[in-house]
């Protein structure tokens, strides 16, 4: 599943900036779907959560009002080549996905 | 080259998605209850804030740089990037004053990762955007008026 995709980035501060796209249509519930004319149920990707070396580095909340395909950054401290930093997501439908790479 | 790069990824994500089933990386029941449900559903800024931080006192800081355009052509994708260079951040949060649920997102920051947070967001209108810091014990805050010329909620 190709819904995540992560770069990482060295930082001139010495850590890395950890970009994380994921492809997730973020609706925010008022969208009226034009052939039905009905609303489009909410969906959209709750929290993100980075983890360095295994351990949980951050924790981002995410609501409706992150658009589409939501590209998230933070930035990693103490970080260096080799490491591993995963991604894991959740959405409001309990829909989930992630993605992993090693630190270059 | 390129397609065993492409196999490599493709074995690395389905590692990752077993482990995620497995509830190996963080049990789903501990990222639901962490979701800030109170401050995405309050209807004003100072509500918003108040559920997510508690009740502290906020103070201006210039010690936040806020990157956003002065300018937004298009409200559904609105590029912002917050850093700051307070020490001990715990938290930011990004609360968009003319929104419907002013809440938009937040993140909360652990020892290993420092005091940046870059996203894209959605504006209905324009508005002054406000990032709210956590760090040493205090709430600061930072804010600029995004303008926008197409609203982006879909409503």
């Amino acid at each position: 599943m190709a819904s995540t995709k992560m770069k990482i980035k060295k930082d001139k501060s010495g850590g890395h900036l950890v970009m994380v796209l994921v492809k997730h249509p973020m609706e925010t519930g008022n969208r009226k779907d034009k052939k039905s004319g009905k609303k489009v149920p909410a969906h959209f990707v709750q929290t993100i959560v980075f983890s360095h070396n295994g351990e949980v580095v951050a924790q981002a909340h995410l609501g409706p009002a992150v658009s589409k395909n939501p590209l998230t950054q933070i930035l990693l401290t103490g970080s260096k080549s080799g490491d591993t930093v995963a991604v894991h997501w959740t959405d409001n439908k309990g829909q989930s996905g992630g993605t992993e790479t090693a630190v270059k | 080259m390129k397609r065993r790069i492409f196999l490599k990824g493709t074995l690395a994500t389905g590692t990752i998605a077993v482990a995620a089933a497995a509830g190996l990386l963080v049990p789903r029941r501990l990222l639901a209850a962490n979701w800030p449900e109170s401050a995405f559903d309050a209807k004003s800024e100072a509500d918003a804030v108040k559920a997510f931080f508690g009740d502290v006192q906020v103070v201006d800081s210039d010690a936040i740089k806020i990157k956003a355009p002065l300018q937004a052509e298009n409200g559904a994708m609105v590029p912002l990037k917050v850093s700051t260079s307070l020490a001990g951040v715990e938290a930011i949060a990004v609360v968009v004053e003319k929104n419907p649920a002013p809440y938009v997102t937040s993140v909360q920051v652990m020892a290993g990762a420092g005091g940046l947070y870059s996203t894209r967001i959605k504006m209905g209108q324009t508005s002054p955007v406000s990032c709210y810091v956590k760090a040493g014990g205090k709430v600061h805050k930072a804010s600029q008026i995004v303008k926008v010329t197409v609203g982006g909620c879909g409503g």
